[in-house]
């Protein structure tokens, strides 16, 4: 009981919350580029939402579904279909054994998130399935997904919904994935410890300008090319990064950390994206502007936990409509008997 | 004797404190800020995620859903951390040696073959290669802070006569090459771009990934190198 993977995506890889307690040994989290989608379509398919997804850049693998599973998608709409018949994101779908999951062109967004309810048997590493490409550790044999690797799945499920022939079924509820009452454009960051480095025209021009991610932004992190006024030539003693810190280079450019980056560095911290927003960046393309709002310690967390319960919130609304949508499948067999 | 450092607490998001102890590379401080992330380890609250210490700062990750179950609501995640912080750091660290700082030998050889960079070295500290090994593995090195990547040790401080500015442009360096810059040097445990004088490798495996132990040095080691044959290298 497996998926094959029939066509290479161009990055896939299996993906968790990330890996922590490591940071001491060098070893940075990795993990999600994109959080809240992961979480949600771990929601969906009543999955913990911090259990391992494939996140997929595009263009992303192609998958044979070699057992009847239940997925679903979300992050990135690389127009999936199964069989040929596209699939909508943020819902459940059943999927018949023999069926082939493609995506087949980028629609918005730069990174999409694959769950099965079945759950994928991939190596623990240090706590946690994300894959360490640089490390080749953890995740599926520590490694980008390949063609004709074949995944073995832990758990077996039966969908008589399927039992009328048809190759997939879209269930009939969708995650809301508005978790703010407005959507947000800029992306939040609050002061790094060296801040305050920065001139004042250097930190008018952080809040003001548009910045562009440059070609060559990865899962390490995102240049920037647009350059803040300030120049610095004080040393730093290295000290702790994170996902999300804005690093100000010599020749005034920035760079984002992304999931991938190292555990410390030398380079001023001039501020830090809050966590609820590093979804935003993590669905932004190289090319693509962005825009920073410096915001509150407190509105940073509220918007996590905020964010954070939305998700919890969706997680038992999916476990609920899935039991009662089995159960009534179930009496109406009973039924019909 | 605990010791005590003035410390400053920024906010790294919203999801970690750094504590700033100082911004220079010192024994003692460095002592203090391992001691206490230790200290942090031994207690290991439920909110902690994981801790970085470096050469002056600490830094304390936290989960701030756990944080906003147990803090009163008045306050802050942040300002409940760093409360809990300063209740721990007022109370001072010992400091006495503690088992990290047992001395961790380390054979390298320093032949042409494996040291891409003694050359230059030579020239710009105007000494003999032997000198430059005489040198650098006469002394003890304290591990200030693992970081850049899985297992690098930075450590210091080399003696003044061998110590030598970055390279101007990153080369590839093999892992388990042996380096210096400025007054710092270190170990490469993986294959990596870097912009260290190279001027010797080790046969120590500093990284694996099939025990629950990934790497072998930590802050707060100490470390001594021993020059060895490029001969043992082979068969080490």
């Amino acid at each position: 009981m497996s998926i094959s993977i029939i066509k290479a995506g161009i990055f896939d890889t299996i993906q968790d919350a990330g890996r922590y307690g490591y940071r001491s040994a060098g070893i940075n989290p990795g993990g999600v580029m994109d959080h809240f989608s992961a979480g949600i379509v771990n929601a969906l398919t009543v999955n913990n939402i911090n259990a391992p997804v494939i996140e997929c850049h595009f263009p992303a693998s192609s998958v044979l579904i070699e057992q009847d599973m239940m997925l679903a998608i979300g992050g990135a709409d690389f127009s999936p279909s199964l069989n040929g018949v596209p699939i909508p994101l943020w819902k459940p779908v059943i999927a018949a054994a023999g069926s082939v999951l493609e995506h087949k062109r980028i629609r918005n967004g730069a990174r999409t998130y694959i769950a099965f309810r079945e759950k994928t048997d991939v190596r623990v590493w240090l706590n946690s399935c994300s894959t360490n490409t640089k490390l080749s550790a953890g995740g599926w044999q520590g490694r980008l997904l390949q063609k004709n690797d074949r995944i073995q799945m832990l758990e077996k499920h039966s969908y008589p919904l399927l039992h009328n022939g048809t190759a997939q079924v879209v269930l009939p509820w969708q995650a809301a994935i508005h978790w703010q009452e407005e959507n947000e454009e800029a992306v939040g960051i609050l002061p790094g410890p060296e801040y305050e480095w920065l001139d004042k025209e250097s930190k008018k021009t952080l809040e003001e300008r548009s910045f562009t991610i440059s070609h060559t932004a990865d899962r390490m992190g995102y240049q920037l090319l647009e350059e803040l006024p300030y120049r610095h030539t004080n040393e730093m003693l290295s000290s702790a990064t994170a996902f999300g810190t804005v690093q100000l280079l010599p020749g005034g450019k920035m760079i984002v950390l992304m999931a991938d980056h190292q555990v410390s560095g030398g380079y001023p911290r001039i501020a830090q994206v809050i966590t609820a927003h590093l979804p935003l960046l993590a669905q932004k393309k190289p090319g693509e502007p962005i825009r920073f709002r410096i915001i509150s310690q407190q509105e940073a967390e509220e918007q996590l936990l905020t964010q954070r319960r939305h998700i919890v919130l969706l997680q038992h609304a999916c476990r609920y409509k899935l039991e009662a949508a089995l159960s009534l499948i179930g009496r109406d067999a009973y039924n019909r008997h | 004797m605990p010791s005590f450092f003035p410390y400053r607490f920024c906010p790294l998001g919203d999801s970690a404190v750094v504590a700033v102890f100082g911004d220079t590379i010192e024994d003692a401080l460095n002592r203090h800020v391992i001691a206490l992330c230790k200290k942090m380890q031994d207690l290991s609250p439920a909110f902690v995620t994981d801790l970085l210490p470096a050469y002056s700062s600490l830094t304390v990750f936290y989960d701030i859903h756990v944080v906003q179950q147990i803090k009163p609501g008045y306050i802050s995640g942040y300002d409940y951390v760093c409360h809990y912080l300063e209740n721990i750091f007022k109370q001072g660290v010992d400091t006495a040696v503690t088992e990290e700082e047992t001395v961790v030998r380390i054979p390298v050889c320093y032949e042409d073959e494996f040291a891409p960079d003694m050359q230059e070295l030579a020239k710009i500290k105007q000494l003999s290669t032997n000198e430059i090994v005489q040198l650098h593995s006469a002394k003890k090195y304290r591990v200030y802070m693992i970081g850049f990547l899985p297992g690098f040790a930075y450590m210091g401080k080399v003696e003044e006569a061998i110590a030598v500015p970055r390279k101007k442009l990153p080369q590839p360096v093999r892992a388990g090459s042996v380096g210096i810059a400025g007054e710092q040097t270190g170990i490469y445990p993986l294959s990596s771009p870097g912009g260290w004088h190279i001027i010797g490798r080790t046969p120590v495996k500093l990284f694996n990934t099939t025990g629950n132990d990934p790497v072998l040095l930590k802050a707060g080691n100490i470390v001594q190198f021993y020059p060895i044959s490029r001969y043992e290298y082979k068969h080490y």
